[in-house]
């Protein structure tokens, strides 16, 4: 055994990340560990590489106790972890990654030849050709990684753990990493592979543990399991949250047509919206749906396709031109993309519409504080003055504000990327109740979450998105999170 | 209870009127000073006398304000000035031309530069800094072509009223300043554009998506900041009485102490331009009231490099974070 967490519980204000955890991670396994979006992975992670104190558990490596790591003792412990983001240094060369604050040195000046050399036998360990000579700006993300992983090798690490680490690579990349991961595994190296991609769950561990809703649900050899048991054991709950309910108001007009659109990562994208519907978009995080949200907006400039709104093709160049045919888009990032935090609500509300509500230049502050005053009460801002700066605002409010802002420029179809992402329960169902009336009035909701409960709770149909392209359409009655996962991780 | 409340209160007033009026304060206090050191200080004549000496400051300051907010910087300010002060020197007198036509082409080549500046800034993505900086270099080196090094003048009578003529009182100078700054105020806080300034300032990204076209706020901000530099320079030119390359010569500089000593953030989406009139008066009375009291040259320079640290650093403390 080299790891043992007994009872890991981690508690954050209002949350419970980390429920009465426990997972044995055996020496010498490619151990891999899979949930949804938000079902504690990381936090898991992070007690065993020292960035989360547990509030209650014991963490136990090769037989020593602790009650919580540090990043330090971690490290000497010899757990390594592989981000996303790669901690290298483009502008030096891959020798001088590896070795990269524990440079060799001869009396005071670095020795580049021993850490060439050096480096090129840790790669011909692993039958890797990387020049140790090369910028590491030159790389493909693919050998980045694998020179990432090569300097954790180099400093003994004796567990590693790497998350998600195939998600940004190509196939062949992605051949590359599993090949290392086989001969790491040889070597004796431990390894915690947390992953999305199902296919090389089975392909790589031995054996998988499934998290949800901060607990562990279940440790399976991988062998005894199959891909329908796994997905089941990821999301099997009920809706446990109410999405409250909508009169049928789904026209046979349709509102979008968009088609064989291409551009911004995506690819023959074929969809439609009808009038007094909420299309979701579901898939896993990169995707493409976001991007899909930008191309409609004028973010991102299309490259192929047709894009018709309301029976007029439409070719948004910023988003300017998109607002102007009757699109709006409430954005992912709420405090970099959506609220200007420097200006007042009422600033904020009137942003889309000021040229609007402009006489020679010249705003119509009366015009304006009356827009921002319905909207205020319409959908329940609270706060004790327009003219207070959105910053000072819970995330709930903000959100509001910025619909609110949505709402001014009274679109014909109202894209919402994560309308609910770090926002409490009541505002929730607040912005829900708002989605069923803007479809109610005759308008088009297209509805992008990671929330797979959020998606099916809202939408009269479900497009999945694999890879930029969709992969899966699913209506109503037909709604499942099994078969929606299958889509959205199909390889 | 309600005592504590109410004194926590009037400190909060004390705190927020500190706040608000705080380079007012600092202006208050520079006058207080000077008066009682030199009884030549609070005088009519002298007080106007500042005013007229800071003017072509005030004019440039609102456009490169404008800039501030964009989260930018206008080296090129310097140079539109001169160039501004040696084309309109060169056409009225080698060319015979009117002022007001050798003003008014004058005036446009300065706003072209200034687009051309943000047109530059905002398509290829070059910082500002950069973009502005080389252009600084071009035209501070095609108003040498103009006119080979060597001063022009002898300009017509009636071109001398912009720089030294009064209106009752007030230095026509004065006037103009008054009008800019005006000016600039309506645009920020009445115009739909300056709010975008703010907007594009704050978060790109997010005026972006809220249908801002932010090129054309570049291009718009940039060509004020041209316009207005022009305008400095055309009163520079009429009270010197002569064209000269080095008129303009670090006036950036200047212009860039006064707006954040009146608290335009350089970081962008914050200030305001009655702050920068004060910012503006400051560097004024700091100038006029260090000569009067006979303070050499150089000494000057180290007050007033003193005085730019110690608002700014009063400004980043009030605004850093508890961490």
């Amino acid at each position: 055994m080299f790891l043992h967490l007994k009872n890991i519980t981690k508690r954050y204000p209002g949350v419970v990340a980390l429920s009465d955890v426990s997972l044995d991670v055996i020496e010498g396994e490619v151990h891999a560990l899979v949930g949804e979006n938000g079902a504690g992975k990381s936090t898991l992670i992070k007690t065993c590489t020292g960035a989360v104190t547990p509030n209650e558990g014991t963490i136990v490596v090769q037989g020593q106790e602790f009650a919580s790591l540090t990043p330090k003792s971690s490290e000497q412990l010899g757990i390594a972890v592989i981000y996303q983001e790669f901690n290298l240094v483009d502008e030096l060369s891959v020798a001088e990654n590896v070795f990269l604050g524990r440079a060799i040195r001869k009396g005071i000046v670095i020795d580049k030849k021993a850490m060439q050399e050096q480096a090129a036998e840790i790669f011909r360990q692993f039958d890797i050709t990387i020049d140790p000579c090369e910028l590491v700006a030159n790389l493909t993300i693919g050998y980045q990684q694998l020179v990432e992983i090569a300097k954790a090798v180099s400093q003994n690490a004796r567990m590693l753990i790497m998350d998600e680490p195939s998600a940004p690579l190509t196939q062949a990349e992605a051949e590359a990493l599993y090949a290392m991961v086989d001969k790491l595994k040889a070597s004796g190296v431990t390894i915690l592979y947390i992953s999305h991609r199902m296919d090389e769950i089975f392909r790589l561990s031995d054996r998988v543990t499934v998290m949800r809703d901060g607990q562990k649900v279940k440790t399976m050899d991988t062998g005894d399991t199959n891909l329908d048991d796994l997905v089941r054991l990821m999301v099997g709950r009920e809706l446990t949250e109410t999405y409250p309910a909508r009169k049928h108001c789904i026209s046979d007009e349709v509102l979008l047509n968009v088609e064989n659109l291409s551009g911004n990562g995506l690819h023959d994208i074929n969809l439609q919206i009808r009038k007094g519907e909420v299309l979701g978009l579901a898939g896993l995080i990169g995707a493409g749906r976001t991007e899909l949200a930008e191309l409609l907006f004028g973010v991102h400039p299309k490259t192929g396709g047709r894009v018709v709104l309301n029976g007029n093709d439409i070719h948004p160049k910023i988003p300017k031109d998109a607002i102007a045919c009757g699109i709006a888009l409430v954005p992912e990032d709420r405090k970099k993309q959506g609220a200007l935090l420097e200006i007042d609500i009422r600033g904020n509300i009137s942003m889309a519409i000021l040229e609007r509500i402009s006489r020679f230049f010249t705003v119509n502050e009366k015009e304006e504080q009356r827009i921002a005053d319905y909207y205020k009460d319409a959908i329940r801002i609270k706060t004790p003055t327009l003219r207070q700066k959105i910053k000072n605002l819970s995330g709930g409010n903000q959100q509001k504000v910025i619909i609110a802002k949505w709402l001014a420029t009274e679109p014909t179809l109202v894209i919402f990327d994560e309308p609910t992402r770090g926002i409490d329960v009541g505002a929730k169902s607040e912005i829900y109740a708002l989605v069923n009336s803007l479809v109610e009035s005759g308008k088009a909701v297209l509805i992008i979450s990671s929330e797979m409960e959020e998606v099916m709770g809202m939408s009269d149909r479900i497009l999945v998105l694999h890879e930029g392209r969709i992969t899966g359409e699913l209506e109503r009655k037909d709604f499942c999170q099994e078969t929606i996962m299958g889509f959205a991780s199909r390889t | 209870m309600e005592t504590t409340a109410s004194s926590k209160n009037t400190g909060n007033v004390v705190a927020a009127i500190a706040k608000r009026f705080g380079i007012y304060i600092v202006l208050l206090v520079l006058v207080i000073f000077f008066s009682i050191a030199s009884e030549n200080f609070f005088v009519g004549s002298n007080l106007l006398n500042v005013a007229r000496q800071v003017s072509m400051l005030g004019i440039a300051a609102v456009g490169f304000a404008f800039v501030l907010l964009l989260g930018g910087i206008d080296l090129s300010v310097g140079s539109v000035i001169t160039l501004v002060n040696i084309v309109t020197a060169w056409l009225m007198v080698n060319s015979g031309w009117n002022p007001v036509l050798a003003v008014f082409v004058a005036l446009s080549i300065s706003a072209a530069i200034g687009f051309a500046n943000g047109w530059i800034i905002a398509n290829i993505q070059m910082p500002s800094i950069i973009v502005t900086l080389a252009m600084m270099i071009i035209i501070e080196g095609v108003a040498y072509l103009i006119c080979k090094g060597l001063p022009i003048y002898g300009f017509p009578k009636s071109f001398a009223v912009i720089g030294q003529g009064y209106l009752g009182p007030i230095p026509i100078p004065v006037i103009i300043m008054i009008a800019v700054m005006a000016l600039g105020m309506f645009i920020l806080n009445k115009t739909y554009f300056g709010r975008y300034f703010y907007a594009v300032g704050g978060n790109e990204e997010a005026a972006k998506l809220s249908g801002i076209n932010v090129k054309n706020v570049k291009y718009l901000v940039y060509t004020l900041s041209g316009f207005f530099a022009g305008v400095a320079g055309i009163v520079i030119l009429s009270r010197t009485n002569s064209g000269q390359v080095l008129s303009g010569k670090g006036f950036e500089f200047d212009v860039l102490t006064a707006c954040v000593l009146g608290g335009v953030s350089v970081a962008g989406g914050h200030g305001k331009i009655s702050n920068v009139l004060a910012g503006v008066l400051i560097l004024g009375v700091l100038s006029n009231g260090l000569v009067l009291l006979d303070i050499s040259q150089f000494v000057q320079m180290v007050i007033k490099g003193t005085v730019l640290m110690l608002a700014v650093a009063v400004d980043c403390l009030q605004h850093r974070k508890p961490s």
